[in-house]
């Protein structure tokens, strides 16, 4: 197990130093001058040669980059060229909406995806079946932001349960913020839920034509306690990886929705920064972005080995 | 008995609804596309600045009122010699920035000598060339000497850029601006909104509202129900395309204006065969004003024939120069020896008006037998590749600087555009303060604009402001990028 555990903390630290060196050889060769973006077309080139001396953009390159990479290490990941205050401030400030969302978003579409694989796969073929599985393509194929749009119009416009969009940040209460998350995460974790319930049917349906099942079922075990107690566990791995996959995608990849909400999320900093060519805040969030991937398949690997103790050995 | 209670319920309840209605509501929640990257209109471009700040932070020795006018503003009178060099601005007493420092007439020396000096990053320095010296006479009193007579010096003294800070908050105004205006900045929820509160201690007429926020709605379809649902209350520049999902709604009022944004078809003029005449007049004949209008801007936005916008009191209507007219287009193309037509690249920035009006425009040109090569590019690429490096064939850009037309007397100005007559029109304008003679002067600019076809003018981006109707005092035109709150008030 340690060295299992070793081995992958090994990995996960050339994948950051490798990433990092990408990530700021891709954005350093875009096009587009972040000094003069700020200064606008009626601007002199003395003056954004100016600009460009006081952010620091004219130094070598090798030089800024070490500069920066040194940075991260004792966690300062700069100051942000627009906006002019640290990185890790907007970072800390947007993950106060991006990572409960991300949560809850998450949380919706297991209750709602488990349930709705286990009742599948137990009636495969059958009406219920195909009216499940008919409704999860429906949820694949409905373009989120189309579904959002419908979920403000009903319950902010026509009802006025929940305000359209906007978040009154944390300090307001926490009642108002999760009241404003809740649109949101309902318009995430729909989509979201449909793969997982078909991803958990499917892997289901493999595993109760195992052998073991037989077995199981021919001890006289109860249908029901077969199909928790023994086939859930083992439909598990699949699972778990489409779902760390989605925690991922819902921590950055969300700036649709957090478009029509008008969210203050951190998929929304990143677009944002590199329309503006804020490289270093895209340089550090993207970096902050590969670890926390890292680290939740890091999480996903270890909770396999929770779930299947003979990888736990295997080593 | 029950039939009576119900009664005497809906009575207290009438009169609660009919005593709240007496008292107008002070709060207002103001939608913005774009959030500002900070707050201080001395220190960046960016139009969202201004429209956060302007008249409501932050105030200059004059400013330009919603008709494009100068008005006093801190500056309560002003005296200008007769050779057009000195002006003595009489500043009002008794006003105080936001964290309560006085202002003088020091604070005016320290905002201009701060703009203009060898290391400012004003994006607007130009504004202030002219000036030679700035002096304190006494904490009410400033003379401003400038180095030749300039007409516009006013109007200039009226932008963003020109605003008054206080030394001891003009390095923090980015993230706390502080001014003397008559509302104060409270917060600002990075991504989400900015707040501004009522100052105190304001020194002049009252404003009617406490509290105004700007929050940041960057995707136009989710304005419309942010509307619907009353959590937005005004949108002063509201998305053209949407207007049709609001139009019949009582609840609103839709109010379409001018801005300063002359959209245009910019050509480079150096670059073979666009430095022939011909070729560029055919392309004027070959463009659809109305298409384009109607395909880009949802039929909102008045056609231009020159540089200047309809709603700017030195306007000439040029528009009639070059009607659409395809049979001229070629045969002025046949003139150019191209009659078998050519290639060429069309970059377009992200705004709708560019990517939506591009399509169109080159469709028009194929027409007439100029086949064009479309490249969408962002902001950052476009300002590298097109402005800076010229490295381009047609683009389509609004400029939306006011009174802008001396962009084309600029040398090495990405239009490679270069007409000694034209350039001594513009020098004269600047060195001219009588206005039968500046109308004349920017008439005669304007013709030789459209005359030479430097670029292909299409027409003038519009304010489309959408607002609760119970709302008044808002802009109708946008004759400088600003949100001026200082009259908006809910009626009742």
């Amino acid at each position: 197990m340690t060295a299992y555990l070793l081995k992958r903390l090994a990995i996960a630290i050339a994948t950051l130093v490798l990433a990092s060196i990408v990530v700021f050889a891709v954005l350093e060769v875009l096009p587009g001058d972040p000094a003069r973006l700020m200064l606008g077309m009626n601007a002199s080139a003395d003056q954004v040669e100016l600009l460009r001396n006081q952010m620091g953009l004219d130094a070598p390159l090798a030089w800024r980059y070490l500069h920066w990479a040194s940075g991260l290490l004792s966690l300062d990941f700069g100051r942000s060229y627009t906006y002019s205050v640290p990185v890790i401030d907007l970072v800390r400030e947007r993950l106060a909406v991006s990572l409960p969302l991300a949560l809850i978003a998450l949380a919706l579409s297991t209750i709602i995806a488990i349930p709705i694989g286990l009742f599948s796969a137990s009636r495969r073929g059958r009406v219920g079946d195909m009216v499940a599985m008919g409704a999860a393509q429906l949820g694949v194929a409905v373009p989120n932001f189309w579904f959002a749009l419908m979920l403000i119009y009903v319950f902010a416009v026509w009802l006025h349960l929940v305000p359209a969009g906007g978040f009154p940040g944390w300090a307001a209460g926490a009642w108002p913020a999760l009241k404003s998350l809740l649109l949101p995460a309902v318009a995430l974790a729909l989509p979201q839920a449909a793969i997982l319930a078909r991803v958990t049917r499917s892997a289901l349906i493999e595993v109760l034509n195992e052998d073991y099942i037989r077995t199981a079922r021919a001890k006289g075990l109860p249908y029901r306690a077969v199909l928790w107690r023994h086939a859930l566990r083992n439909a598990m791995i699949p699972v778990l990886t489409i779902l760390g996959l989605q925690f991922a995608f819902l921590l950055a990849g969300t700036i649709i929705i957090e478009n029509v909400f008008y969210l203050p999320g951190l998929g929304r900093l990143v677009f944002q920064a590199i329309t503006q060519r804020d490289l270093i805040v895209v340089e550090s969030v993207v970096m902050l972005l590969v670890a926390a991937v890292i680290a939740v398949n890091l999480v996903v690997d270890l909770s396999y080995a929770v779930v299947d103790p003979r990888l736990r050995t295997r080593q | 008995m029950k039939l009576w209670k119900t009664l005497l319920a809906t009575a207290v309840l009438a009169f609660a609804t009919a005593t709240s209605a007496f008292a107008a509501r002070t709060d207002l929640v103001i939608g913005i596309p774009l959030e500002p990257p900070h707050l201080d209109p001395t220190a960046g471009a960016a139009a969202a600045i201004r429209e956060v700040t302007y008249a409501n932070v932050f105030e200059g020795l004059t400013r330009i009122g919603p008709n494009s006018e100068v008005l006093p503003d801190l500056a309560e009178s002003w005296t200008v010699s007769d050779d057009g060099k000195v002006y003595i601005f009489k500043l009002h007493t008794g006003v105080k920035f936001h964290d309560g420092t006085d202002f003088s007439a020091d604070d005016v020396k320290f905002s201009l000598d701060r703009a203009r000096a060898e290391n400012s990053i004003n994006a607007q320095k130009q504004l202030f060339a002219a000036i030679d010296k700035v002096e304190v006479v006494d904490p009410a009193t400033v003379k401003v000497t400038l180095a030749h007579p300039q007409g516009s010096f006013l109007y200039n003294m009226g932008w963003g850029d020109a605003v008054i800070v206080s030394p001891k908050s003009a390095d923090t105004n980015k993230e706390k601006p502080i001014g003397t205006g008559p509302f104060k900045f409270e917060s600002w929820a990075k991504g989400s909104s900015i707040t501004l509160v009522k100052s105190d201690h304001y020194w002049g007429a009252p404003v009617f509202l406490e509290k105004a926020e700007f929050r940041i709605v960057p995707d136009a379809a989710a304005a419309v129900p942010a509307l619907l649902s009353g959590d937005i209350q005004a949108f002063p520049f509201f998305d053209p395309d949407s207007v049709s999902q609001v139009k019949d709604d009582p609840r609103f009022k839709i109010v379409v204006g001018a801005t300063e944004g002359e959209t245009i078809l910019s050509i480079n003029n150096k670059k073979p065969p666009f430095d022939k005449l011909q070729v560029r007049q055919a392309i004027s004949y070959a463009l659809d004003r109305k298409a384009i209008i109607d395909g880009a801007s949802a039929g909102l936005g008045l056609p231009i024939g020159s540089h200047m916008s309809p709603a700017n009191k030195y306007y000439v209507d040029l528009t009639g120069l070059y009607p659409h007219n395809v049979n001229k287009a070629k045969e002025l193309l046949k003139e150019a020896g191209l009659e078998n037509g050519f290639k060429a690249t069309l970059k377009l920035p992200p705004p709708s008006y560019a990517r939506l009006g591009g399509e169109i425009i080159a469709s028009e040109l194929r027409e007439v037998g100029i086949n064009l090569e479309i490249i969408p590019v962002e902001w950052a690429q476009w300002l590298d590749q097109v402005f800076t490096k010229k490295d381009y064939d047609l683009t389509i850009v609004s400029h939306t600087e006011p009174n802008d037309i001396g962009i084309y007397s600029r040398k090495d100005y990405y239009f490679n555009y270069d007409n000694p007559t034209f350039n001594k029109i513009i020098a004269d304008l600047d060195l001219t303060s009588d206005e039968a003679k500046r109308k004349e002067l920017y008439a005669e600019a304007q013709k030789i604009l459209a005359d030479d076809a430097v670029v292909g003018f299409l027409y003038e981006l519009p304010k489309v402001g959408v607002w609760d109707a119970k709302l008044q005092g808002w802009w109708e035109n946008a004759p400088i990028p600003a949100n001026d709150l200082t009259k908006v008030k809910w009626s009742e």
